[in-house]
């Protein structure tokens, strides 16, 4: 078999030539990028809206950390049932046929009701949690139950729960609240793993991530992901626009409806990532720019000189 | 010089021998500096659209150097004071030019069929390059350290997580994104520009299309 001759390309110096100073060319763009993004920076500034603290959000909604702790307590938050890499409790998202984080599998184990509640609070209330410690599975599930049914009752205000077996359940959350408070619980939360030195904030962000409070901000600033998510910042600026198309696909079906829509996505966009990449050996693709002639606009003055001159 | 040296001595230079020389002979055929810093281009190089490359260059620069300020005193330095917050808000605007220009050069080489003449490697230096500044622009968006970086880290862990990459690049993990935002990834996307550059720099600008279709081949590479 014989391979197809490959098209020569003329020296890009047979077309003639003209003087051209390349570092100056450059040395001008720098000048004139810098004064321009010099006074955008200074007429629009930047956005920087302060972090939630565990603090801040127990302060300001304590039904919805009352709530979300109980979750944690009980397993049934967004991070208990989460699955890979957190856990088992689901098998995580399939792309086709296979689970990819189920076959990575667990690699940042997290217990909700011991990182989130009892260690916490193992300290400050020793009794409470070794009550709730050493009761059995099926009594811890019964108190837990109880009091969530009860806070639904009371419309998430603890103070209003009718009395009930409980255990120390009401007791625990409370006390975990007054700590969420006086902010004592985001650096406990951060220091869990004995270390002094801390950067890693996966446990506070997965147990504000589990409550309603944080994503009521989002969604007060346009952030969440049916309305185009975080490509988004907050205020008026134009955020990272190059996420436009991975960001599109999450507002329309079958991904934004698919429990598998995440990984769907990244299907997707690593498919189209592919084809942009090796636009080159694509036949069809790469001969595009034949068809959409924009060539002949920008080589218009080559194209009008090589026809006068023929 | 003895007369014995001086029979030893060949009377021209003999090709040198070891790595070094064979380095410096390959660099210095595929790049001599004439081709490397040319005084002239081909006449056909006559459109606005031949500015967004070197503007795209001039971007990444004051992006590199915003960002260096930024880092001489910390990450948090530009919560508290007004002269981080500027240099704060130069890194963020230098990196919109950069990626608009990037995109608008972009377009622009598509539409030309740059690839063309053996040039696709260039093409793919340069698409690869820019996925590579969406992934540092997204971990500097991580870095932040306020309220835009919280949610983005919660929101992205989903989608990183649902195709297992979530357990070792970890979108919540500040200390990680960061090292990611500030060496990992500038590295890679400065490593490829230089590689595009001097590619283009060999192989020099594309030529036009022709107008009359003489092969069925011509937007191969």
């Amino acid at each position: 078999m014989s391979r197809k001759p490959r098209t020569t390309e003329p020296d890009p110096y047979s077309f003639g030539s003209r003087p051209y100073d390349l570092v100056k060319e450059f040395t001008v763009a720098l000048v004139a990028v810098l004064a321009l993004s010099i006074a955008l920076a200074a007429v629009f500034s930047s956005p920087d809206k302060p972090p939630v603290t565990i603090a801040s959000w127990a302060k300001a909604d304590g039904a919805d950390f009352t709530a979300t702790a109980l979750a944690e307590l009980d397993g049934s938050s967004g991070t208990a049932q989460y699955g890979p890499p957190y856990n088992n409790a689901s098998q995580g998202q399939k792309l086709g046929p296979v689970a990819l984080a189920n076959l990575v599998g667990v690699t940042k184990p997290i217990d909700t009701a011991n990182d989130f509640v009892l260690r916490p609070l193992a300290a400050a209330q020793p009794t409470l949690v070794s009550q709730y410690t050493n009761a059995s599975a099926t009594q811890q599930n019964t108190w837990t139950g109880a009091y969530s049914d009860a806070l639904d009752k009371a419309n998430g205000d603890p103070a209003k729960v009718t009395t009930g077996d409980y255990g120390p359940v009401p007791a625990m959350l409370g006390a975990l609240l007054s700590q969420a408070q006086a902010g004592s619980l985001d650096g406990q939360l951060l220091t869990e793993s004995g270390a002094f030195y801390q950067s890693d904030y996966t446990l506070p962000l997965l147990f504000l991530a589990d409550g309603s409070y944080l994503e009521s901000l989002a969604g007060h600033d346009h952030l969440t992901g049916d309305q185009w998510g975080m490509m988004n910042e907050t205020g008026n600026y134009p955020g990272q626009a190059w996420l436009w198309l991975y960001t599109f696909w999450y507002q329309i079906s079958p991904y934004n409806h698919s429990d598998n829509g995440d990984a769907l996505v990244w299907g997707t966009m690593a498919v189209l990532s592919l084809l942009f990449v090796f636009v080159p050996f694509i036949p069809g693709l790469r001969s595009i720019p034949r068809y959409i002639p924009v060539y002949r606009l920008i080589w218009r003055e080559h194209y009008r000189e090589s026809s006068s001159g023929e | 010089m003895s007369t014995r040296e001086q029979a030893e001595a060949p009377s021209e230079p003999a090709e040198a021998s070891g790595w070094t020389a064979a380095v410096r002979r390959r660099a210095v055929r595929e790049l001599p500096p004439e081709k490397l810093l040319p005084d002239t281009q081909p006449k056909y190089v006559a459109s606005w659209i031949y500015v967004f490359g070197v503007l795209t260059l001039a971007a990444f620069f004051v992006v590199l150097g915003s960002g260096a300020v930024l880092a001489i005193q910390g990450p948090s330095w530009w919560h508290a004071s007004g002269t981080g917050h500027f240099f704060n808000s130069l890194h963020l605007w230098s990196v919109e030019l950069f990626m608009a220009f990037m995109v608008i050069h972009l377009w622009g080489k598509f539409f030309m069929a740059a690839w063309r003449g053996r040039r696709a490697l260039t093409w793919i230096t340069g698409a690869v390059a820019f996925l590579g500044s969406i992934g540092t622009a997204f971990t500097g968006y991580l870095a932040q350290q306020n309220l835009d970086s919280q949610w983005i880290a919660v929101q992205s862990k989903d989608a990183l997580n649902a195709v297992g990459i979530g357990g070792y690049f970890d979108a919540m993990n500040f200390g990680q994104m960061l090292m990611w935002h500030i060496v990992l990834l500038p590295a890679v996307v400065g490593i490829l520009v230089v590689l595009h550059i001097l590619m283009v720099r060999r192989h020099g600008v594309v030529p036009p299309l022709p107008l009359k279709s003489e092969t069925t081949q011509e937007e191969q590479p």
